[in-house]
């Protein structure tokens, strides 16, 4: 009898929270790397996973093999009246620029790139300023002054992490070494763990002992090679803190997760804005993790260094420069 | 010293590389010189890393990994032998059939198993082969000269990569020295005198790509559970068909084909080197120079300094004997 109770209240639960929304059918198309990378698109399905554990809405979503993919899932989804359509990733802009021409009643969110059409809506970070925090992070953690950094695909958006990374480590020891690696110039570059492992052990041979990585599933080579090493590596986008607990100094947060969740939930809501949306540290776009798995690798003065350096770049005080603003880095 | 040490390292980093290439190459030649064309070394590839990370995974024993992936790349031998040997197919289509099935299939098995996107999850320690340090290698260290050599670059590395380097001798003896690697050199340029001799063509050419996958099935579990820590989709890269121009290099022998891999890693391993650094007199090298450059002297190579490359003369053709 209590079995069947708590059964109905849960329907009944379930069929209020959809209620009080409007019905959305939203769809999530992941970038090549997969729903389950761990890293970028992971923040994506957790996003639009929590949005159905909380409101019951159910979603679809596809991951890609190819680029010739990406206009026909897109072309699909809106074709079967799903909506919003939330792209992940810079690569899908071409595809869905061409898509959101075809359905202009459809609301489609794009993330990591700018499209400037009425009913797109484009979610960018600022990548910089959290690379920033982990590089502060990891030249206070360095013993020998030098910090690595591996890349996925050679892209600005790539080098943006790179160069923000690069000011922190500097800004915490003006003397300290950045290596810097690109995987490599092609789609390629982000599923390649074996490359991200070497890369990662060419740089401890020169001396490197925190390597960074933002390179999506290629950076799960490069913490296992860290991890591997006795050395430490930094996460990217995910918390990847629990991935090798003790060997991952700290992850970069881009709240990729809190973007879906977002426009999944002003589409429902009907305040769903078109344009452009940027999050920063002061929006808590991007931030740094800190749990279980490494409080003991972040001591008290690393924890004082960060949460200056945050409130200062959140005050604009400490500016962090934007390596996309100029494609020059001043490191 | 610091050159000194900076090449070591780098001849370290080409061991670690060349490994995979060299149990591919040295499949692929015991495949091609019995007269069947190998492109499916790729596919085995990426079956072997599978099963082996797979295996790895419930097991937690590296060995019988590896077990699973040279299961797993025998079957598919098998499968590239009936279609070629006994149904006399196109070995070509035969071969890149194998590559796409493998590449969806293996991505297909790991979501149903782990639901992780074709990713297997990865493997703790224990599941992975481990470097093995030689002895004497920690005592010679900080000799000078020889100590870094001997611990940097001979030590310290895991058994497939120590299997990978004993392979090519043994298989040079088997193909030279052995009645069976006469037998299958012989079937592979003139299937008919074998044939005339007595000896079962079919059956020659069907242990000869059980070989090879036997040694494809090592570089697959190489990938997986020694070099990396889990199966990624069409995580081979290419690799297998390097392999593949590594034993046209090396005409369809052991030894050369060694070279030609060692030319191939040692190239990747200077390329994940030189990005970034600044050259006297050049600057920052691009690294899309870098990267191109292992395919710029491919190449270069190819046209002119290796001469002729003959294949076997009965490769690719299904022998039929005359009724």
């Amino acid at each position: 009898m209590k079995k069947l109770l708590t059964s109905v209240v849960a329907a009944v639960a379930c069929y209020a929270g959809v209620a009080a929304a409007a019905e959305i059918n939203p769809a999530v198309v992941y970038d090549l790397g997969g729903r389950f990378d761990r890293s970028f698109n992971q923040g994506a399905y957790n996003g639009a996973e929590k949005y159905k554990e909380d409101t019951g809405t159910e979603y679809r979503d596809f991951e890609i093999q190819n680029d010739s993919q990406r206009e026909q899932a897109m072309r699909n989804f809106a074709r079967r009246g799903m909506n919003p359509i939330v792209a992940i990733g810079f690569s899908q802009a071409s595809a869905l620029e061409k898509v959101a021409k075809e359905f202009p009643e459809t609301k489609f969110t794009i993330i990591d790139m700018v499209v400037d059409l009425p009913n797109v809506q484009s979610v960018v970070f600022k990548e910089h300023e959290g690379s920033f925090l982990v590089g502060i992070l990891a030249a206070m953690a360095s013993e020998t002054g030098k910090v690595g950094f591996v890349g996925g695909m050679d892209i600005p958006l790539i080098r943006k992490f790179e160069c923000g990374y690069a000011q922190g480590v500097k800004y915490a020891n003006s003397d300290a070494e950045v290596f810097q690696n690109m995987t490599g110039t092609t789609g390629a570059a982000w599923n390649d763990p074996v490359k991200g492992g070497e890369l990662a052990k060419s740089q401890f041979d020169r001396g490197a002992d925190v390597v960074y990585h933002a390179a999506g599933g290629t950076g799960v080579g490069v913490l296992q090679a860290a991890a591997d090493a006795g050395k430490l590596g930094i996460g990217v986008d995910s918390n990847q803190n629990a991935l090798h607990p003790g060997s991952v100094l700290t992850s970069m947060l881009k709240r990729v997760d809190v973007a879906v969740y977002e426009a999944f939930e002003a589409a429902a809501g009907d305040d769903w804005q078109p344009g452009l949306t940027i999050l920063g540290l002061a929006e808590g776009g991007v931030d740094w993790a800190l749990d279980e798995n490494n409080e003991k690798l972040i001591t008290d003065d690393m924890k004082a260094a960060v949460a200056k350096a945050k409130e200062d770049i959140a005050s604009g005080s400490l500016e962090v420069h934007d390596y996309m603003s100029d494609s020059a880095c001043p490191m | 010293m610091e050159i000194f040490q900076i090449g070591v390292l780098l001849l370290d980093a080409t061991l670690r590389t060349s490994t995979p290439l060299i149990l591919a190459a040295l499949a692929g030649i015991f495949s091609e010189r019995s007269g069947t064309i190998n492109l499916a070394l790729e596919g085995m590839m990426l079956g072997g890393a599978f099963s082996a990370a797979t295996i790895a995974f419930y097991t937690g024993n590296p060995w019988i990994g590896l077990l699973a992936a040279i299961a797993t790349t025998i079957g598919l031998s098998l499968i590239h032998g009936f279609a070629c040997i006994t149904q006399r197919g196109n070995q070509v289509v035969s071969g890149m059939a194998i590559n796409i099935l493998m590449s969806g299939l293996t991505a297909l098995v790991g979501i149903a198993l782990f639901a992780q996107g074709g990713k297997t999850p990865a493997l703790d320690k224990a599941s992975r082969f481990q470097p093995i340090t030689l002895p004497g290698a920690e005592a010679v260290r900080d000799v000078p000269i020889l100590g870094p050599i001997y611990f940097e670059l001979l030590s310290g590395h895991n058994v497939l990569v120590y299997i990978a380097f004993f392979a090519v001798p043994a298989a040079w003896w088997v193909m030279y020295r052995t009645r069976f690697g006469l037998r299958l050199r012989a079937v592979g340029e003139n299937p008919g005198a074998v044939d005339t001799a007595g000896i079962s063509v079919v059956l020659m050419r069907y242990r000869a790509v059980v070989c090879s996958g036997v040694l494809v099935g090592m570089s697959g579990a190489y990938l997986s559970t020694a070099q990396g820590a889990s199966f990624l989709q069409d995580m081979t890269a290419g690799k297998g068909y390097i392999a593949l121009a590594a034993m046209v290099f090396g005409k369809w022998r052991p030894f050369p084909a060694l070279f030609a891999c060692l030319l191939f890693g040692f190239l990747d391993a200077a390329a994940t080197r030189l990005q970034g650094v600044i050259l006297p007199g050049i600057g920052e090298v691009p690294v899309q120079l870098v990267q191109a450059l292992p395919y710029v002297l491919t190449v270069i190579l190819l046209a002119g300094f290796i001469g002729r490359a003959t294949p076997p003369k009965a490769l690719g053709r299904a022998y039929v004997k005359e009724r």
